[in-house]
Order: C-alpha cells, then structure tokens, then sequence
C-alpha cells in the first residue's frame, strides 16, 4: 500500500463520516428530535419501567386471558408461516436459475416476491381489516403475504446455492423435471429452507403483536387494551409472556438449526 | 472367510428386506419430525382462529376491488404532495436517527460481547441482556418509551434504537469473532493497547460487514418507522396511512401511501444490493 492510496483511503473516509453525520443531523431537525433530551429521557424511562412495570398478585388473575390471547398469536405465526413456505417452495422453484421453467414465470415470481416483500406488513394489515374485520384471519393473511416475499427470496438463494450441479448431472442421466426436483432439488436444499422457516416464525411473532394492535387480535390487541386503560402491571405481564415464548421458540429453533445444518 | 466378508451386513436393510435407501441419521429425523410439528401446529391454528365476523366470500371480492381502486387509481385528497414528501422524510429520518445511534452504541456493545476481545462473563451477560432486549416486540418498546418519555420523537427514536443495538449487537460480535485468532496473537504479542488492537485489527477487517448489517438494519428500520407511525403514533407516512385506511376510509389515499412506501423501500434495496457488489 504506497503513501498516495493511504491518503485517498484516509480521505474517503473522512468524507464518508461527514456525510453520515450530516444526514443524521437533518433527520434530528425534521424528526424534532433533541439528542440532550433523548439522552437525559434515557435514565428516567429505565427508572420508570422499573417501578411501574412490576407483576403484582392483582395481574395474575389475568394470566388465563392472556395466556389464551397469546396461544391465539403463535398459532397464527406459524400458521401463516408455514403455509406461506408452501407458496414459496413454488414460487422459488419457479424463480430460480437452476430450476426455472422459464423466464417469464421466473421474473413473475421475483416480482411477486419482491412487492409483497417491499410493502411493510402494517400496510397489508390496515388494507385487509377494511374488508376482512377484525379477526384471525386478517391478521394471518397480512403476516402470509409479507412471509411469501421474504421467503421467496431466500428459497431462491437456498436453491441457486445447493443445486446447480446436481440439476445439471441429473439432466444429463435423462431425468423429468418432477424428479430432478424431488429427488436433487428439494432434498439438497431442505435443512437451510427449514432454517429460514424458523426464522420466521421468530419474526412472525414480534409482527403479529404489531399486527395485532392495527387488527385489534391476539395478544397485540390486549396489550392495547391494558395500555390504553393504564393498568401498567397488566401491561408488563403481557410483555413478559411475549419474551418467554419468542424466547422459548428461539431455543428450540435454535436446537433444531445445529442439528440439521 | 468367504462369508465374513458378505456385504448383506454392511447394507441397511428394511423389515421387508429391501435397501434402505435412506440412512436413518438424526438430522434427517430431526427434520420429519419438524415438519410433522409444522403441519399439526397448521391445523390446529385453524381450529383456534376466531372467526367473528367474517364472511369469506363477500371478504374476498371486497379485497380485490379495494386492491383495485388502491393501485389504479392512487391519489391524494387530505394532504399535499409537499406534505407527502414531508411525511416521508420524517419515517426516513426516524429510521436514519435509530440506525446510525444504534450502530455506533452496538459497535461498542459488540467489542464487550465478542469472545476473542472480552472477558467471558462480560460476553455473556451483555448477550443475555441483548437477547431479552430482542424478545420484545419493537412497537412495545416504543409504547413503554412513549409512556415513560413523553410522546414525541424521542420515544420513537429510543424504542427502536433498543431493538436495532439488541440486533446490530449480535451480527457485529459474530463479525468480529471471525477475526483470523492470529492477528490478535501477533498484536498482544508486541504489547499493543486493547484500543490499539480495536482500531489497527478490528475496525479494517471487519468494516465492510459491519457497514452490510447497519445498512440492512437501515431498511428494516425504514419499514418498522412506517409501523411505528401506524402502531403508536410517532408520526410520519405510517400515521398517514393509519389515518387514511382507519379513520377517512380514503382507498385512493392508501393506494397512494403505499406506492410512496413502496418505491423507498424498493430504491433501498437496489441501493443496497449495488453498495454490496461494489464493496464487498
């Protein structure tokens, strides 16, 4: 490395930091935000949380509602979850490079992928409950739309990665196209496909209880409730079994990923 | 000696004597049986859904000739463009503030979670609070924030930070425990300062990947601000929307929302897939 690109370096990357310290100063002056009094709110909410934020025995009358609420939301994660990778094994197989039938479905699929995705889940939300009202179904149709995309996306990755040379080995033999998927495609490409399924449902589940607060279901909606008629101590209950179970569902995920990986 | 050496014996065999084509290892159970739970848990999900209300039909027609009306024929009725404009810089401004806070604060926290640059109980109970932080929903932060700090940006802000450091946390200490064991050896060897190791080591190899995270974050950060703004109020296009599809009933207006998401979010993701294949 001589002098003269030791400088050019040193200068972009004194560029660079100007830049991003520029955009985060206008985004402070169009947001309103004040870093001193972000800072200084720091502190006080922490304090806050901790003395408000507290189980009591009053709350834990709740728990059999709560608990019901929140069954409801992880059932719809994973419902929404794994139907959407049905969808998405389709429209991977259809999207990728080594498996594509042709080009017109393959840049159909992406497309499909890449809106679904590209539009936040809170839109999707808001559109379906002006048709679908407030139930289960709006709120598992909102988190299916935004999982196809997601999942699209990394079902095409996971098979462009895993099989190109099997797809071409087993045409070269003869093989039909149906089994050239099931037999090499699919089975080569099914533990990371799981992985990014476990994934999801992860996420799914912090979605759904933002879904839930728009589509008025699930543990979201309860959350809103107690929140909205400040009783704190319900509010934290309900935060408590939220992290337990994404924490739980982390585990066992987790476990299963060093398994099959 | 003929017979030790018959295959039969070193060939799986099923009850029926056929070959067992498939070796019965764990991974491949593990796998049955995870996709066996997926599709119990699937239908039982639908026997729990409540269904109040719905009449799947009349649902399905309505939602096709709202998706119509919303995408053909997208306009604005109670705000201006200017404004439009306006909403759309504060849900990016949001997003900006929370990732570049977030990245700066996680870099630090990451240096402590690391296990190849800090002591194990450190690492460890960082990771511990970190996970915590990440099991709790963004939108539920952001309410506790908006309780605790007031309304405003600010809660916004420092509701999503919790959520992007807890993230960013995570990705940046594996990136810095991929870090090749000798160079650090080679460092502490001639007796360089702790800082000096972060500055001289860490920070050059593993700037680029450090820069792909925050920029994904970025774009998740973008559509989790047009949540918030939707969710708990903190302003921007999201709250816009929220209006718009909860309160006028304006599909028009919707339709014109979400193309202005849509189009940031897409510009995004070009953005960041060109910045990916430049400098990665």
């Amino acid at each position: 490395m001589n002098e003269k690109l030791m400088h050019r370096r040193k200068w972009n990357i004194t560029v660079f930091l100007f830049i991003i310290i520029v955009v985060t100063y206008l985004s402070a002056a169009i947001t309103n935000f004040d870093f001193i009094h972000g800072i200084t709110a720091f502190p006080e909410a922490i304090g806050w949380i901790f003395s408000n934020l507290v189980i009591t025995h009053g709350t834990i009358e709740k728990l059999p509602t709560i608990l019901e609420k929140l069954n409801e939301t992880i059932f719809m994660s994973i419902a929404a979850t794994t139907t959407a990778a049905v969808v998405s094994l389709f429209l991977g197989i259809m999207g990728s490079r080594a498996t594509k039938i042709n080009s017109f479905l393959s840049v159909l699929a992406r497309f499909v992928a890449s809106t679904s995705r590209n539009i936040p889940v809170v839109a999707w939300a808001l559109i379906l409950l002006l048709s679908f009202g407030q139930n289960s179904i709006t709120g598992y149709l909102a988190l299916f739309v935004g999982t196809v995309g997601f999942l699209t996306r990394a079902f095409i990755e996971s098979i462009d990665e895993a099989s190109q040379s099997a797809v071409e080995a087993l045409t070269a033999t003869g093989a039909t196209y149906a089994h050239i998927v099931n037999k090499a495609v699919i089975p080569q490409s099914l533990p990371q496909m799981i992985s990014w399924i476990l994934f999801m449902i992860e996420t799914n589940i912090r979605s759904a209880t933002l879904v839930g607060i728009l589509t008025g279901t699930g543990i979201g909606y309860i959350f809103d409730l107690y929140y909205k008629t400040m009783n704190y101590n319900a509010v934290a209950l309900v935060t408590f079994s939220v992290v337990i179970s994404v924490i739980i569902i982390e585990l066992i995920s987790n476990y299963i990923r060093k398994v099959i990986l | 000696m003929v017979q030790g050496l018959s295959t039969t014996s070193h060939i799986k065999r099923t009850k029926r004597g056929r070959i067992a084509i498939k070796s019965g290892s764990k991974a491949e159970r593990v796998i049955q049986w995870t996709i066996l739970l997926f599709i119990v848990s699937t239908v039982m999900a639908f026997m729990f859904f409540d269904y109040t209300g719905l009449d799947i039909i009349s649902a399905i027609t309505e939602t096709a000739y709202n998706i119509k009306v919303m995408f053909l024929e997208p306009s604005l009725s109670h705000f201006t463009w200017a404004e439009a404009f306006y909403q759309v810089g504060v849900t990016l401004g949001l997003a900006v503030l929370s990732t570049v806070l977030g990245a700066v604060i996680a870099f630090f926290l990451a240096l402590l979670a690391a296990t190849n640059l800090s002591k194990e109980w450190v690492s460890k109970s960082v990771r511990i609070t970190v996970a915590f932080i990440r099991a709790v929903p963004t939108v539920l932060w952001v309410l506790i924030f908006a309780i605790a700090a007031g309304l405003g940006s600010e809660a916004a802000v420092l509701g999503m930070l919790f959520h992007s450091v807890a993230y960013l946390v995570k990705a940046f200490s594996e990136a810095i425990e991929e870090i090749d064991a000798g160079v650090l050896e080679s460092l502490r060897a001639t007796g360089s300062s702790w800082w000096h190791i972060v500055i001289h080591a860490v920070l050059p190899s593993t700037f680029t990947y450090l820069l792909s995270w925050t920029f994904l974050r970025f774009e998740i950060n973008f559509s989790v601000a047009v949540a918030m703004g939707a969710a708990a109020g903190a302003g921007g296009i999201g709250f816009e929307l929220f209006m718009a599809s909860g309160f006028y009933f304006d599909l028009r207006e919707v339709g014109f929302i979400t193309y202005a998401i849509l189009i940031i979010a897409i510009m995004l993701e070009v953005l960041s897939t060109r910045l990916k294949n430049r400098y990665l």
